[in-house]
């Protein structure tokens, strides 16, 4: 799969221009005005860009390494998870119990203290630790096992796919101190901003595209370094790859690790802007939802999921506006269509032409 | 109620005790509970033909007073205002609003009062059926005054059910209140019962009594009912894993075939089981007045139903993406999204109502302390049934041959002369026929609406990948001891987390043996 | 694979792969033999596909493996490279280096090289990326990460494309290159892994005559400084390179010795030619 330098670099200076034009067409622009965007949309494109880093992540693993991950809606969440627990504590006396010490969830299951893994969550850098620590860990641990025993193919999917879900039921547990059904949400400010403010509203939407293109600058320098041809080798060939000395294991294990902390970084990022966190955020059928954001854009390059995630997203907001009915419906048929007709995406079609 | 109308028809004679009622309606509405006791006492007593009626509404709370004429009346809430009919005679009277009424008041200690004054009464019955109700309501419940009078019926009564029964009461009673003799005689009627009226009375016994002996026979036989009862309580947990077992290797086992045998990863099959659950639906609709033979007729329907919708599938999808797996995955998965989304469109996005046949509600009660759901029985025996037929299938006849030929190795299959075409899509219109039937089953156990098929999905996989890709044998083995593993875990851990425990343990277990309970073994797997 | 999964786990040393020795400097090659396999046996449901198997090979040897399909020659060779773990037996490498208690990377790592039967590149790189990964030099992933090939590695990844003949493919994907060039690549691949023991499966199939004949003289003219083990079924081949030839039957050696001696043997003669 030849990369395309050209659509590549316009990919780039895209997202750059977005990142900057954006809050300036906010902010800058009277409301009237033919250009002002308003700050709800500010913020439904900052969701989407972060589900663009959360495709990029899948795609990292899937398009480079083979690696079919049904589980990065689960990564996606914690990380999203950890950065809820830092805006609950934000909240403090000003929940509907008012009580300084404890969230608002705990007050009503009657419990007398926050469990350990809410210590210092206030802190905004213990947050970020747990930012990347939490999907980290989870999937370094799951990756430790499953690459080890060599688990492959769609077994591989199956299982990550059953981690998802047992993470879901898991957080549904109000015991697990995470909020239940409900989630964590009723956030009121962070970094001391108000999270209502048109000002902390783009400064999120700035954060997230340059959080994007960070990640796209390092999957980039990844995918072009030696260990990126190792990936792709071991995606096309993988015992050949062991044969010529390489330990296919740590590739698959640490490329997993750092893909789950990107997905991660784009949960925590995602959560600010949307208001809450829940369980649903696990459900299998989000992972696989992302699955097709990539599938649609095309994997194997790093433009593609993103145009895919970008795509397929303002097709839902468009379409869950207008027509609730048949968003499902679409949604099928991008699944099969893409499978069918579209085997390298969207970026493929350009790719065929081309060749 | 059946009860109580069916009694009235027995006893018609002197109407003119019906005005009793009447008569003593100061009492009955009087604010002492004692002058009300002895009112109901009176009623009980009576030759009234209505009386057990009268009892029954002030249990159900719907005996009132008229204000304007003080006639005692039975009340009946409709909308806002109430119907009423005498209470004496059973003559209609006018609607009228809640505050031209004043209730005869009840508390929780009079209902229990009623209720055994209403036992008692049914004792008399001329049906056994009902006489048994009786006495087996009463368990426990009568004092010296009451049993005295059952010892009586029991020396006339004629059905040994209910004669053994009357023995049951007259021997619990006799326990802790009869005199030595009558108490050893229920010593020896009661030993090897595990009836809880029984064991409560023996532990009460065992902790009151002044006599040793007594007290040491009482313990003797506590200790055997326990561990007899904790047997049972191991019998009934294994029942339960065993049918939960059951719906899984049901709803797993037309993807055994599909993923398994074809290697087709095919993420609709959730949705093939809630087509076939729709179908029982409709069968039903379509047959309201034999909705015991519904399902007999819903097997083929369900089969065909997802057979045919299979088949579609394969032919227009999946016959593309043969070899790539993941794709097959995806597109499969849109297909899934696809069905549910036409089934919220079309039928409704509610669950429908699919009615449990009389032969699979009600329970088979093997003793006190152990009975088996007849539905659970019944998808016990279906799963067995289905497992069998598919053995057979795959590994007895032509059809099975051909289709595992082509599973194995495509090209040599066609250089035989198989149609492999043809071989594959019939294999996936059986799996999906199967997931047909699967939904035909579990339409009796859960709700039926557009989201069945999504909460079978993962299970099934897991139990297919658990027991071995491509052995039926491991996923009868696999679905069942996920089964019982769930059921064993379910007291200590909770349903969840029992779930829970159990997916990590597969996760496990696959890292430890990827090829599953029953791994494919051989050179050919190998390359 | 389970024992050796588990002992894995105890291994520091295959999580953090840039910590791991480089085995093949260690190799204590004093001894004129270099591979032992000694009472190996492997069976896959009841069946033996190796059968008390001895088998030894000498330093710059080019040996010849034939035998019957079936006759165990690939099983030996998933054996030697670490894909399957024999039921009983020993291999060892070199002196001291038990291959028993190594994985296919870190075997490959020791210094052994394996081409297989069906020409495996990576189809979707290109030539030159193809041989670069194949290059003798730290396989961790922080040393790819940042890597940078350095002059010397390029020229000798330039020498070994002129000769395998891919001088002017080595931007093309592998993909499009034809059977035989597929087949150079292997073979190039391997002189890049710069191994002291060569597993070659079946390296002619598929090959024009022309392109036999040099992959013979390439075989030839590599024996020496690399020891060769080629199975082959192309008996012409086989004679052409003149080697010594070990005839594998039912999982075990039957004759071992020059091409006339085999041809001489009347152990083979019956089981070849039903005599």
């Amino acid at each position: 799969m030849p990369t395309y330098p050209l659509i590549d670099r316009l990919l780039l200076i895209a997202l750059v221009l977005l990142t900057i034009t954006v809050p300036i067409l906010n902010l800058g622009v009277n409301a009237d005005h033919a250009l002002y965007i308003e700050t709800y949309n500010v913020t439904l494109l900052g969701k989407y860009l972060c589900f663009a880093l959360l495709a990029l992540s899948v795609d990292l693993v899937w398009g480079y390494l083979g690696i079919l991950s049904l589980g990065h809606g689960a990564f996606f969440a914690l990380g999203g998870y950890a950065m809820g627990m830092y805006l609950v504590r934000q909240i403090g006396d000003r929940g509907v119990y008012g009580n300084p010490d404890l969230p608002d969830f705990m007050v009503f299951l009657n419990w007398q203290e926050a469990p350990w893994f809410w210590t210092g969550m206030e802190h905004f850098p213990v947050a970020l630790t747990a930012i990347v620590l939490a999907p980290g860990l989870l999937a370094f641990v799951f990756g430790w096992f499953a690459f080890r025993s060599r688990v492959n193919g769609v077994y591989l999917s199956i299982i990550t796919q059953a981690m998802t879900f047992a993470l879901m039921l898991a957080f549904f547990r109000n015991e697990m101190g995470f909020g239940g059904n409900n989630g964590l949400t009723d956030f009121k400010d962070i970094w001391g901003f108000s999270l209502q403010s048109n000002e902390t509203r783009n400064a999120l939407f700035v954060a997230s595209g340059v959080a994007l293109l960070l990640g796209y600058f390092i999957c980039q320098k990844i995918v072009r370094s030696r260990a990126g041809l190792v990936a792709q080798a071991i995606r096309d060939a993988e015992s050949r790859t062991r044969f010529i000395g390489f330990n296919v294991e740590n590739y698959k294990l640490w490329f997993f690790t750092f893909s789950a902390i990107l997905a991660g970084i784009a949960g925590a990022l995602y959560v600010p802007q949307a208001g809450i966190i829940n369980p649903s955020q696990m459900a299998p059928l989000g992972s696989i939802e992302v699955v097709v954001w990539v599938a649609l854009g095309g994997r194997g390059s790093l433009y593609g999921p993103i145009i895919g995630a970008l795509l397929v997203n303002y097709a839902k907001s468009w379409f869950t506006a207008a027509f609730p009915e048949y968003w499902l419906f679409a949604l099928g048929a991008l699944f099969v269509i893409s499978t069918l007709y579209l085997p390298n995406g969207v970026m493929g079609l350009f790719n065929r032409k081309a060749a | 109620m059946v009860l109580v109308l069916s009694l009235l028809s027995v006893t018609a004679v002197a109407s003119e005790d019906n005005e009793l009622i009447q008569t003593l309606a100061p009492e009955l509405l009087s604010k002492s509970k004692p002058k009300r006791l002895m009112a109901i006492d009176e009623i009980a007593a009576s030759s009234a033909p209505r009386k057990a009626l009268w009892l029954q509404a002030m249990i159900d709370g719907d005996l009132y007073q008229l204000k304007k004429t003080d006639e005692i009346v039975l009340a009946t809430r409709q909308g806002n205002t109430y119907s009423l009919t005498k209470a004496s005679d059973g003559t209609g009277l006018d609607s009228v609003k809640k505050r031209a009424l004043r209730k005869i008041k009840i508390d929780n200690a009079m209902r229990s009062y009623l209720r055994s004054l209403i036992g008692t009464l049914a004792l008399q019955s001329d049906d056994t059926e009902e006489r048994f109700q009786a006495v087996y309501s009463l368990l426990g419940k009568v004092d010296s005054d009451a049993v005295e009078p059952i010892r009586k019926l029991k020396s006339q009564e004629k059905s040994e059910r209910v004669h053994e029964a009357m023995g049951l009461l007259i021997s619990i009673h006799d326990l802790e209140n009869g005199t030595a003799e009558q108490q050893a005689d229920a010593f020896e009627f009661v030993s090897g019962r595990l009836d809880n009226d029984v064991l409560n009375s023996l532990r009460r016994l065992s902790e009151t009594s002044a006599d040793k002996q007594v007290v040491a026979q009482a313990v003797m036989l506590l200790d055997e009912a326990e561990s007899r009862k904790r047997w049972y309580t191991y019998i009934e947990t294994l029942f339960f894993g065993v049918s939960l077992g059951s719906v899984l290797v049901v709803a797993a086992i037309g993807l055994a075939i599909t993923f398994g045998v074809m290697g087709v990863i095919n993420m609709a099959h959730g949705e093939l089981i809630m087509l076939g659950a729709y179908t029982t639906y409709f069968i039903q609709q379509l047959m309201p007045s034999a909705i015991d033979y519904s399902l007999i007729l819903a097997v083929p329907a369900a089969f065909i139903v997802s057979g045919s919708v299979g088949v579609l599938i394969e032919r227009t999808v999946i016959r593309h993406l043969y070899g790539r797996k993941l794709e097959t995955l995806l597109a499969t998965f849109g297909i899934s999204l696809l069905l549910q989304q036409a089934v919220r469109t079309f039928i409704s996005p509610q669950n429908v109502a699919v009615i449990n046949p009389s032969w699979m509600t009600g329970s088979w009660v093997v003793n006190p302390a152990l009975s088996l759901t007849l539905n659970r029985l019944v998808i016990i025996a279906f799963c067995l049934f289905v497992f069998a037929v598919l053995l057979f299938v795959l590994t007895r006849t032509r059809f099975g041959l051909q289709t595992r030929a082509v599973a194995q190795n495509r090209q040599m299959a066609r250089a035989m002369g198989i149609r492999s075409a043809r071989v594959d899509a019939m294999t996936f219109g059986l799996g999906s026929g199967v997931a047909g039937i699967a939904g035909v089953a579990l339409s009796q156990l859960g709700n039926v609406g557009p989201n069945l098929g999504q909460s079978y999905i993962i299970d099934s996989f897991i139990v297919v990948v658990f027991g071995g890709v491509g052995s039926l044998w491991g996923t009868l083995v696999a679905g069942m001891s996920l089964g019982i593993g769930n059921k064993l875990l379910e007291p200590w851990a909770g349903a969840v987390l029992a779930k829970i425990l159990l997916l990590v343990f597969i996760i496990l277990f696959i890292q430890k043996r990827p090829s599953g309970l029953f791994p494919q073994r051989g050179r050919a797997v190998e390359s | 694979m389970n024992v050796s999964a588990q002992r894995g786990l105890l291994r520091r040393d295959k999580v953090f792969g840039f910590l791991t020795p480089a085995v093949g400097q260690q190799l204590d090659t004093t001894h004129s033999t270099l591979l032992y396999m000694e009472n190996v046996s492997v069976s896959f449901d009841g069946f033996k596909a190796i059968d008390n198997l001895n088998f030894y090979v000498d330093k710059g040897e080019l040996r010849c493996l034939i035998g019957a399909n079936g006759a165990g020659k690939t099983t030996m060779m998933d054996i030697i490279t670490g894909k399957t773990k024999p039921d009983t037996g020993s291999v060892i490498f070199g002196k001291n280096v038990d291959l028993l208690d190594l994985n296919e990377a870190e075997i490959a790592i020791a210094g052994i090289g394996r081409k297989f039967q069906k020409p495996t590149v990576f189809e979707n790189l290109t030539v030159f990326a193809n041989l670069e990964l194949a290059m003798a030099d730290f396989k961790s992933v922080w040393w790819t990460l940042h890597s940078k090939l350095n002059s010397a590695q390029v020229d000798q990844i330039e020498h070994i494309a002129s000769t395998i003949g891919l001088l002017d493919m080595l931007n093309k994907q592998a993909g499009y290159l034809s059977h035989g060039q597929k087949q150079w690549l292997e073979i190039g691949m391997l002189l890049m892994q710069r191994p002291l023991l060569l597993l070659i499966d079946e390296p002619v199939a598929g090959m024009t005559h022309q392109e036999m004949e040099k992959t013979g003289e390439l075989l030839q003219s590599l024996s020496g400084d690399h020891t060769i083990v080629v199975v082959e079924h192309d008996m012409e081949f086989v004679r052409s390179i003149a080697a010594r030839v070990t005839v594998l039957n039912q999982g075990t050696v039957l004759a071992e010795g020059s091409m006339a001696d085999i041809q001489n043997n009347d152990d083979v003669r019956r089981v070849y030619l039903g005599e």
